[in-house]
């Protein structure tokens, strides 16, 4: 389907403050041996510092998708989300919440800040690798993804 | 693990004019235990009329996700896809952009006009199935869509 994206793998960045979640991220990404490109910026700030390739990120390649957890110290997932949807660099990078909180409010608002998809996090790893599998079968096999003729 | 256990329909609104490939659409549905109830618009006025429930389309049901198609009579499916995710009462509907065309250009555009994904339609019928079944297994058994609480 899209082939030109199995060349050297994806970029993923998963903004998340959880070092239990970003562990259980890469041992899903790692049982499933995908080969992805996992990048973690662990606030809000330091996401936005990568993105905007900053220092100390002023080498960094922009991502092709975005994971994103809404309840971080500082500025929270939300206000990344809006940030990331109002800037005209990056706004076309697909961002998916992920996110333990469920609520209708949190969901209809990602939606209207134009988050992409919006998923809950799981606690077990069995779930954590069955959204891996879901994401990776979706996002980096079935759809195309911007600048993805661009990659390498 | 959430439209899966509902009580009600997942309604997908599919913008499409060709219609073998709205058939193939229908039957790659109808293969899914989930249960769906399709709307057909063959062209980008008819989408409108539906979302808006104008005229003959007052009953019209609101969308959980809308399938669109890029190249439609009378108004294309980028204009739709702008008047949606322009459209404060119609932005947080999903959008999945499923098009023939595979040119670099529809895709970044689509994106920045806040599609949540594009999907380029293979020619294949069994190719086309089974991205179909990837789009379900994705959208309805691991994302939450905006009115997911009405599923349960």
């Amino acid at each position: 389907m899209n082939n030109e994206q199995k060349i050297g793998g994806p970029r993923l960045l998963l903004i998340e403050d959880i070092p239990g979640d970003i562990r259980l991220m890469k041992e899903a990404v790692r049982e499933r041996g995908l080969d992805i490109e996992m990048h973690v910026a662990s606030d809000g700030e330091q996401a936005m510092s990568f993105l905007r390739q900053q220092p100390p990120f002023e080498h960094v390649l922009l991502p092709d998708i975005i994971l994103l957890d809404l309840n971080m110290p500082g500025k929270d997932g939300r206000e990344v989300l809006a940030e990331i949807k109002g800037d005209d660099n990056l706004k076309t990078i697909p961002v998916i919440v992920l996110t333990v909180s469920c609520s209708e409010n949190d969901i209809e608002l990602c939606y209207k800040l134009q988050a992409n998809s919006f998923i809950s996090k799981p606690v077990r790893l069995e779930n954590f690798i069955a959204i891996v599998d879901s994401l990776h079968n979706f996002w980096f096999t079935t759809v195309s993804l911007p600048r993805s003729g661009k990659r390498g | 693990m959430n439209a899966l256990k509902g009580m009600r329909p997942v309604e997908i609104l599919l913008v499409e004019d060709n219609p073998g490939d709205v058939r193939l659409t229908r039957e790659a549905l109808r293969e899914n235990k989930l249960k769906v109830n399709l709307t057909v618009a063959e062209d980008g006025e008819e989408a409108m009329g539906l979302l808006l429930k104008q005229g003959d389309y007052v009953d019209a049901p609101d969308p959980d996700i809308i399938l669109l198609d890029l190249n439609l009579p009378k108004k294309n499916g980028r204009e739709v896809l702008e008047d949606i995710k322009g459209n404060p009462k119609l932005k947080s509907i999903p959008v999945v952009v499923l098009t023939t065309s595979k040119a670099e250009e529809d895709i970044l555009r689509a994106y920045a006009s806040h599609a949540n994904c594009y999907i380029a339609k293979p020619i294949d019928m069994g190719q086309f199935i089974k991205v179909v079944k990837v789009l379900e297994d994705f959208w309805f058994s691991i994302v939450k869509l905006p009115r997911d609480g009405s599923f349960e």
